[in-house]
């Protein structure tokens, strides 16, 4: 039976490893060393270039060349790890940073060696200030350490490194949202291009990376890209920390290498739903991620076949709704979220999500007609790549899929309703068929 | 909020006096204009400092602000834009996007449910009802944009997704994650608050074991992969 492969995870419970000491002891900060004394910055760059790394953040592009992108030549550049960590599902980067802080502070180093980026930050999603207080005594232990400042380990070049707290906003963790934060502003999408390679953070090349992503860094560098690539699949190679939550007995981070059957992490390592219970749908990569079925568990989780059954891997975060929820109102939840977060710059997102919400609380509160549901279906349709940024297509995807692959629930509703056989919709919201415990 | 004398067509617009803001938002505001306490400015100065451009610095600074008086006070916020040199407007305008930013007073401790997919499906709603109860909030408030209690001990806000799956359903008290909660729990939390002491210390994220849950044993499913 596949089970956990521990990579980014090694000596994850070892207590104190958020010390520089205790990292140190256990092999912590030799990476930096070899990058920063033996290695020539290209030779780095094209390690990890080499290694097939994909980002973990989301979209899953080859994390060496977007390095790449960036321009040669003396000037400021900078090196952003997205820590916004905002996808409802999602929780790895939070136990990355809490219990290991010091892999990722040595990752940015890496990373910022290899991009030639000399200012870094950490941009953490405000409601994580138990973690930011956890990273931010790590960076001050680094400083004194001389792994970051100045002149790193003496070597000339320089990475300083700031960790800014975010202060609730969903869309932060879109990536030119989340420049517009860090330059003091609301968060709002850049229209792309110019992308943040050429022209981000104060309109400076911006390399851009999740925790998770920069986590590995430490380890290709130590151990080459052909070690990396030892773990999962050829699209789809190394490690992953994966998320699972919902209706499952063991909720939690599990690392595993890309390849494994879904069922494996859903069934193996969380423990599946409670006795009695059968997985209904589930989210591969959080809740922008189109909904699979019970029968698509014995898919491979990797990028290329969840995109291949019409959904994604995403953040890695698998959220399991078991036979006791009601999908109607599951697609309610998820709309609500996309519409509450919506920063309204772009029209069809800003609309988009709201009618998505009155359309479903119609179906849910009995006033619905059949018809509705092809509205709803048609608004979707009109989201999906019409905006500045993803956020709007977050919501029309998995709730578009919802009503594709479970149209009779949602026939069903609206048919009660008409019959008029349901409940107003706040009697109706708490009757949904969820329990405690 | 629109002047009930725009909808009387009776009233002629020349009768209709639209007062002048007491104070320009978009005018900076010098330093000496406004009381800042020096430990806000210097907070703020040193947020400052740690960015090639100083105005990186508005979170920081809205930050500093709703510590030092409880919410985002339109009299912190000129003390801050005084003290950064961009117009209060500016700072309203950042203060207002983000979710975690208070700008109203009311509630001493800040209780946020989370009512996301996962913590729903886990029984977050009757969470948040309890919470509701036990700290004495309205649940419609609560519900939407946050409500405080009678005794205005306590800010009760349902929440999204605050990446703590793993622990559903949880809440955040003051900033510190706890979880998974049952409805009993709020009570206890309440109490224990009232009380002048740590919620729930057992049930709190940092004293969570080990990563993907608690398992005494050594397990056999797990493979180091170094």
């Amino acid at each position: 039976m596949a089970g956990e492969t521990r990579v980014l995870f090694h000596n994850i419970d070892e207590p104190g490893l958020a010390d520089i000491e205790t990292y140190r002891r256990l092999g912590g900060y030799t990476a930096i060393e070899k990058a920063y004394r033996q290695m020539d910055p290209g030779d780095v760059l094209a390690e990890l270039q080499d290694s097939g790394l994909r980002g973990r953040g989301g979209a899953g592009f080859s994390m060496g060349k977007k390095a790449s992108f960036l321009p040669h030549g003396e000037m400021d550049k900078y090196l952003c790890c997205n820590a916004d960590e905002s996808e409802p599902g999602a929780f790895k980067d939070r136990e990355l940073m809490q219990k290991n802080p010091h892999q990722l502070i040595e990752g940015i180093a890496i990373g910022a060696l290899a991009a030639g980026a000399n200012r870094a930050f950490v941009y953490i999603r405000g409601e994580y200030s138990e973690v930011a207080d956890i990273l931010e005594r790590a960076v001050g232990q680094a400083y004194e350490a001389g792994y970051l400042g100045e002149a790193v380990l003496g070597a000339g070049h320089e990475v300083e490194l700031v960790v800014h707290r975010g202060a609730g906003a969903y869309i932060c963790g879109e990536e030119t949202a989340l420049l517009d934060s860090l330059e003091g502003k609301r968060g709002n999408p850049r229209l792309k291009p110019p992308f943040p390679a050429i022209k981000g953070l104060y309109d400076g090349p911006t390399l851009i990376n999740n925790v998770e992503t920069l986590s590995n860094l430490p380890q290709i560098v130590n151990r080459g890209a052909d070690w990396f690539k030892s773990f999962g699949t050829e699209q789809s190679p190394g490690t992953k920390v994966v998320s699972v939550s919902g209706c499952v007995q063991r909720p939690g981070n599990y690392e595993v290498e890309l390849g494994i059957p879904a069922s494996e992490l859903v069934h193996g390592l969380a423990g599946g739903p409670p006795p009695g219970r059968e997985v209904k749908a589930w989210f591969p990569g959080g809740s922008s991620a189109p909904v699979l079925t019970a029968a698509e568990l014995e898919l491979p989780y990797t990028f290329e076949d969840l995109q291949k059954a019409g959904s994604m891997l995403g953040s890695g975060s698998i959220i399991v709704a078991d036979d006791s929820v009601s999908i109607p109102h599951l697609a309610l939840r998820t709309a609500r979220f996309y519409h509450h977060e919506s920063c309204g710059k772009c029209t069809p997102c800003r609309e988009g999500t709201n009618w998505t919400v009155k359309m479903l609380e119609r179906v849910i509160g009995g006033d619905a007609t059949p018809m509705d549901l092809d509205v709803c279906a048609s608004v979707q349709d009109n989201i999906i790549g019409n905006c500045l940024c993803v956020l709007g297509d977050s919501m029309a995807m998995p709730v578009g899929s919802m009503v594709r692959k479970f149209r009779e629930e949602f026939e069903g509703a609206i048919a009660e309703g008409r019959a008029g056989a349901v409940l107003p919709l706040e009697e109706a919201e708490e009757w949904a068929p969820m329990k405690v415990g | 909020m629109i002047d009930e004398g725009f909808q009387d067509p009776a009233r002629h617009l020349e009768e209709i006096e639209i007062p002048a803001p007491e104070r320009d938002a978009a005018e900076i505001p010098e330093l000496h204009e406004v009381d800042c306490p020096a430990e806000l400015r210097e907070e703020i100065e040193a947020a400052m400092g740690r960015y090639p451009d100083a105005r990186s610095a508005s979170i920081p600074a809205l930050w500093a602000v709703q510590r030092r008086y409880g919410w985002c006070t339109p009299e912190g916020m000129r003390q801050a834009s005084a003290v950064m040199g961009i117009s209060p407007a500016h700072l309203e305008s950042v203060a207002s996007f983000y979710d975690l930013f208070r700008l109203e007073p009311g509630g001493r401790h800040e209780l946020l449910v989370c009512t996301n997919i996962s913590c729903w499906m886990q029984g977050a709603d009757d969470l948040l009802e309890a919470f509701c109860e036990a700290a004495g909030a309205d649940r419609e408030r609560a519900t939407h944009e946050g409500g405080t209690s009678a005794d205005g001990e306590f800010f009760v806000s349902a929440f999204q997704c605050m990446g703590a799956c793993d622990i559903a359903p949880m809440a955040a008290i003051d900033g510190r994650y706890v979880g998974p909660l049952d409805t009993e729990d709020a009570a206890t939390a309440v109490e224990q608050i009232r009380a002048g002491s740590e919620a729930l210390p057992e049930k709190s994220l940092s004293r969570r074991g080990a990563a993907g849950g608690p398992e005494p044993e050594p397990d056999p499913r797990v493979k180091e992969g170094i």
